[in-house]
């Protein structure tokens, strides 16, 4: 029968001629190699200076959007925390006074709104909930930490600075959602 | 006179010292990247441009480690145990021909430290007595693993130097003398002797791997049987001085093959510079630093591409296989300088 691979081979255990009783030629076979190997094209990435080419819907560290105007969509409605299988967030929501109303895009505003990176699996239900299209994951990295309480993300880290607007366009869940 | 042969011995004294210890820290650099390149990797490159001044950060950091002595160990040994294994490794690099007399300042300058006329006699005995800087640590650590590592050398070492030895007297035969210097100028241009000694050249090179405790014969430091041999108590500068006298054995003996084998500082083509003394020297160390650099490489690429052999096989190839052939080879060779110099 035909192997699955062509790559079977028969083993024998019969007893070895000179040559091979010499090793030399199976030990400089085997030099050659290793000798091929050095000349080899590396496949390292070095990371920090050069990184992987991501996809575009890469589900990575998340961003709190704001809208054209530059208010926080959020409206801390809580239904990212439900959707969330690692129970990685927490907020706290407050009203929005008369003149925070450039601030803040809802009149119901989220206080505090943390993510524990170490609870969060990465899996977008989030995002998949948000009805607001507050909070996408994007194809940045978490970096590493030394200590666990760092990777608590709050909003300083989340909302998206005004003057560094993150491009989530091209994400599955971009969601013009026209019949919200 | 006296006194510009004493400054000009000091001066190479000290320049062979900064060599070769340059160098071993340069192999240790260079073994790094060529196992990586073997196993499709970069190695080291964050210490400087293309890693350059990784073996400087490693001294630093062996010179930062904790000097820890188990309690138990016998605290003179402990310490005298790399100290003989650094000082073989470097003395032997004394009587090594390094190329042809230099003429400068109106004098003959030799460049070897030591000439004495039994030079490969010398050097033999110097490799045995390193087995004596593994063996006492080893004992000194007060440790199972370190005294079989310890106990693996020195049988080693007596199985290899036998095979060692009888291969080195088929090259004494040939050119007539023990002293090294002699041995390389018999090999003018190419005449060199691993065309007429290929057998002994080949048990030279594998006894050579064993004596300098180098894969597939690192049966000593094993790490995954033996956790390390004889320096699994030693940390610090001690370890680095055991770490580093293998890799100034191995330069020494990639020296000393290059000198019996591959004539030393000779190449084809150096009759072309007779009227240029100094021109002549250069070139020939040049040749001799290429041809140990190869040597060198050859034992490191041997080292990444065969595993370790086992105990017993180890014997059986030392005693078995490489002394009998190493003594045929003998005999063959004695006749055929019997009936070369017609002495029937």
């Amino acid at each position: 029968m035909e192997s699955l691979t062509n790559r079977k081979k028969v083993v024998s255990d019969k007893p070895m001629t000179f040559v091979e009783k010499l090793y030399i030629p199976a030990i400089l076979k085997g030099m050659m190699v290793t000798f091929k190997h050095m000349l080899k094209r590396r496949k390292t990435v070095k990371y920090p200076e050069e990184t992987r080419e991501f996809a575009p819907i890469y589900r990575g560290m998340h961003v709190l959007k704001r809208d054209e105007q530059g208010r926080e969509n959020c409206t801390a409605c809580g239904l990212c925390a439900v959707a969330c299988p690692a129970e990685a967030i927490t907020m706290t929501s407050a009203e929005r006074t008369k003149d925070q109303a450039h601030l803040y895009r809802e009149e119901k505003y989220a206080v505090t709104y943390e993510i524990n990176m170490l609870r969060c699996i990465f899996c977008g239900l989030c995002e998949e909930a948000c009805p607001k299209e507050a909070v996408f994951l994007t194809d940045r990295l978490v970096p590493t930490q030394f200590e666990r309480g760092e990777f608590i993300y709050g909003k300083d880290k989340l909302v998206e600075p005004l003057d560094g607007r993150i491009d989530i366009t091209k994400r599955q869940f971009t969601g013009k959602r026209t019949n919200v | 006179m006296e006194t510009f042969y004493w400054i000009d011995k000091l001066v190479l004294v000290v320049l062979l010292f900064v060599i070769s210890l340059g160098i071993a820290a340069y192999q240790t650099y260079f073994e790094r990247k060529l196992a990586a390149w073997i196993q499709d990797r970069v190695g080291p490159d964050r210490a400087g441009p293309f890693g350059i001044l990784q073996p400087i950060a490693d001294g630093v950091k062996m010179f930062m480690k904790e000097d820890f002595t188990p309690s138990n160990a016998d605290r003179w040994l402990f310490i005298l145990g790399p100290g003989i294994a650094m000082f073989t490794s470097l003395i032997t690099s004394a009587i090594i021909p390094w190329g042809p007399n230099l003429h400068l300042f109106g004098r003959e300058i030799s460049l070897q430290v030591a000439e004495i006329n039994i030079g490969i006699l010398f050097a033999f005995g110097i490799i045995s007595i390193g087995v004596y800087g593994i063996m006492i640590g080893g004992w000194a650590s007060n440790n199972k693993y370190s005294l079989f590592g310890a106990i693996r050398a020195s049988s080693q070492m007596i199985s290899y130097e036998l095979a060692m030895g009888i291969s080195a007297i088929t090259i004494i035969m040939i050119s007539g003398s023990l002293d090294l210097r002699e041995i390389v100028e018999s090999q003018h241009g190419i005449n060199w002797n691993i065309w007429y000694q290929p057998v002994a050249f080949i048990v030279f090179f594998i006894c050579a791997l064993a004596e300098t405790n180098r894969a597939p014969f690192d049966l000593p430091e094993c790490e995954n049987e033996l956790i390390g041999g004889y320096h699994t108590e030693y940390s610090s500068m001690k370890l680095g001085l055991f770490l580093f006298s293998e890799y100034v054995a191995m330069f020494v003996s990639s020296a000393i093959m290059a000198i019996l084998f591959f004539g030393g500082y000779n190449f084809p083509g150096m009759d072309a510079f007779k009227d240029s003394p100094n021109l002549l020297a250069i070139l020939g160390i040049a040749v001799f630093f290429v041809k140990i650099f190869l040597l060198i490489f050859v034992f490191m690429w041997i080292r990444w591409t065969i595993p370790r052999f086992r105990f017993d096989q180890l014997m059986h190839l030392g005693w078995k296989v490489l002394i009998p052939i190493a003594l045929v080879n003998m005999l063959v060779t004695g006749f055929v300088v019997a009936f070369y110099h017609q002495w029937f």
